[in-house]
């Protein structure tokens, strides 16, 4: 089993990014190897949608899971098709949200946030 | 002549000085490009309103021509296209309508639909042409029926006020791109001075003429006409701080059409304005 975190660095110590289709990595971490991998993503400086070009990145990547603080209602819609269940993460430590989700303690994220899509910079 | 006005944000008077423009001038029209929040109509309340949806094209998928290479989602620079689980999806609210997808999509599997995104209205108050123009919650672009707007501005006006959307983005170019003259408005703020800065931008972007009016203003220190000065942009006009003024507005009355004193004022920043352009269209071609 794989699950995906938005991550603000190529390392498991600068913490949880707050955004979902902004954050410059995701930490793809694997339940039973323990393998972490970090994958950069294209969709952080899109002009829009970054949140569908995001959720579409983490669907190929075959998780079963993603760790999130927030995400938007297009890539949340995404997310539910690809069949990969949404979780809140709690606080910025990385390793502390891994560690809560295998231990079952993590609720499913619920307040999908309406877009903000980024149109023309408003 | 077309005549645009702009402002860095909501709230400095931009729709106060369109509208009591709009009713100064004979066989006017006012055109309301504010589509996400258009307020002028509740000002000139006009009559014989015909209202017209606009609609923008999406992409449709043809699931059974479809074959999953990916190429239109590789394409939508908007990334309005995703491919899940075998099938391709589409979100509306981000596309922008280029028709790429479909130019693109090798087994023609995608073809266009048609999807209201908002509507304009076309009215008559006491004699001046009123077009708004309303964008749906949540759709992506309002440039569309900033478009449709502008090409339905009557062939027999002649002179026509544009209030443009707040800000600088795509939607306030499209507003400006046809006007013969932009009218900055801006408060005397340090904030009004960032607002005024990025409208200030975007005309020097569209070599637009234009001129400034300082709306709001106090006695003492004016960080809005200081920017002015240092950046050598014409001040054309003051309008000061004034209550009467502010309970008009708030009321949604056209403070012109209810009092002489601020018909006189108010003609009198049309009349400089209408100057200034006539005299920029003549050195200036
Ligand atoms: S380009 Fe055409 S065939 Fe390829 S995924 Fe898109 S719709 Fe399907
Ligand atoms: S029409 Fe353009 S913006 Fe819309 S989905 Fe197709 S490529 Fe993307």
């Amino acid at each position: 089993m794989k699950i995906a975190i938005p991550v603000n660095d190529k390392s498991l110590e600068n913490g949880v990014c707050q955004s979902f289709g902004r954050a410059p990595y995701f930490l793809i971490h694997d339940i039973e190897s323990k393998e972490n991998t970090f994958l950069n993503n294209s969709a952080a400086l899109s002009r829009g949608g970054a949140g569908v070009k995001a959720a579409q990145m983490i669907a190929d990547n075959e998780v079963d899971a993603l760790l999130t603080p927030r995400c938007g209602d297009n890539a949340a819609g995404i997310l539910k098709v690809a069949k990969i269940k949404l979780y809140k993460t709690e606080g910025d430590s990385i390793e502390d949200n891994i560690k809560a989700f295998n231990e079952g303690k993590l609720s499913p994220l619920m307040d999908i946030h309406p877009g903000l899509h980024d149109h023309g910079g408003r | 002549m077309k005549i645009a006005v702009l402002s860095g944000k909501g709230g400095t008077g931009k729709t106060l000085l369109s509208v009591n423009m709009a009713v100064i001038g004979e066989n006017t029209t006012y055109i309301d490009c504010d589509v996400e929040e258009p307020n002028g109509h509740l000002f000139l309340k006009p009559k014989e309103v015909i209202k017209e949806k606009v609609a923008v094209k999406i992409p449709v998928v043809d699931m059974g021509l479809c074959n999953g290479c990916q190429k239109c989602v590789e394409f939508c620079k908007f990334n309005a296209l995703a491919y899940i689980n075998n099938k391709l999806m589409v979100f509306d609210n981000i596309c922008h309508s280029c028709g790429g997808c479909v130019l693109v999509c090798p087994e023609k599997a995608l073809t266009e639909k048609d999807k209201i995104i908002g509507e304009v209205q076309k009215g008559v108050s006491q004699g001046i042409n009123v077009l708004s123009g309303i964008l749906n919650i949540g759709e992506a672009s309002g440039i569309p029926i900033i478009d449709k707007l502008l090409g339905e501005e009557p062939k027999n006006s002649q002179k026509t006020i544009i209030d443009c959307p707040p800000g600088s983005a795509c939607i306030v170019m499209e507003s400006i791109k046809d006007a013969d003259y932009c009218v900055l408005i801006a408060e005397p703020t340090v904030f009004g001075v960032h607002n005024l800065s990025m409208v200030y931008e975007l005309v020097k972007l569209f070599n637009k003429p234009h001129s400034v009016i300082l709306n709001k203003c106090l006695d003492g220190k004016n960080p809005a006409e200081e920017f002015c000065i240092e950046n050598n942009i014409k001040i054309l006009d003051k309008i000061p701080f004034d209550s009467e003024l502010g309970t008009l507005n708030s009321n949604a009355l056209i403070a012109a059409r209810e009092s002489p004193k601020y018909k006189k004022m108010f003609s009198e920043i049309f009349k400089k304005i209408i100057e200034e352009a006539q005299h920029e269209a003549a050195v200036n071609p």
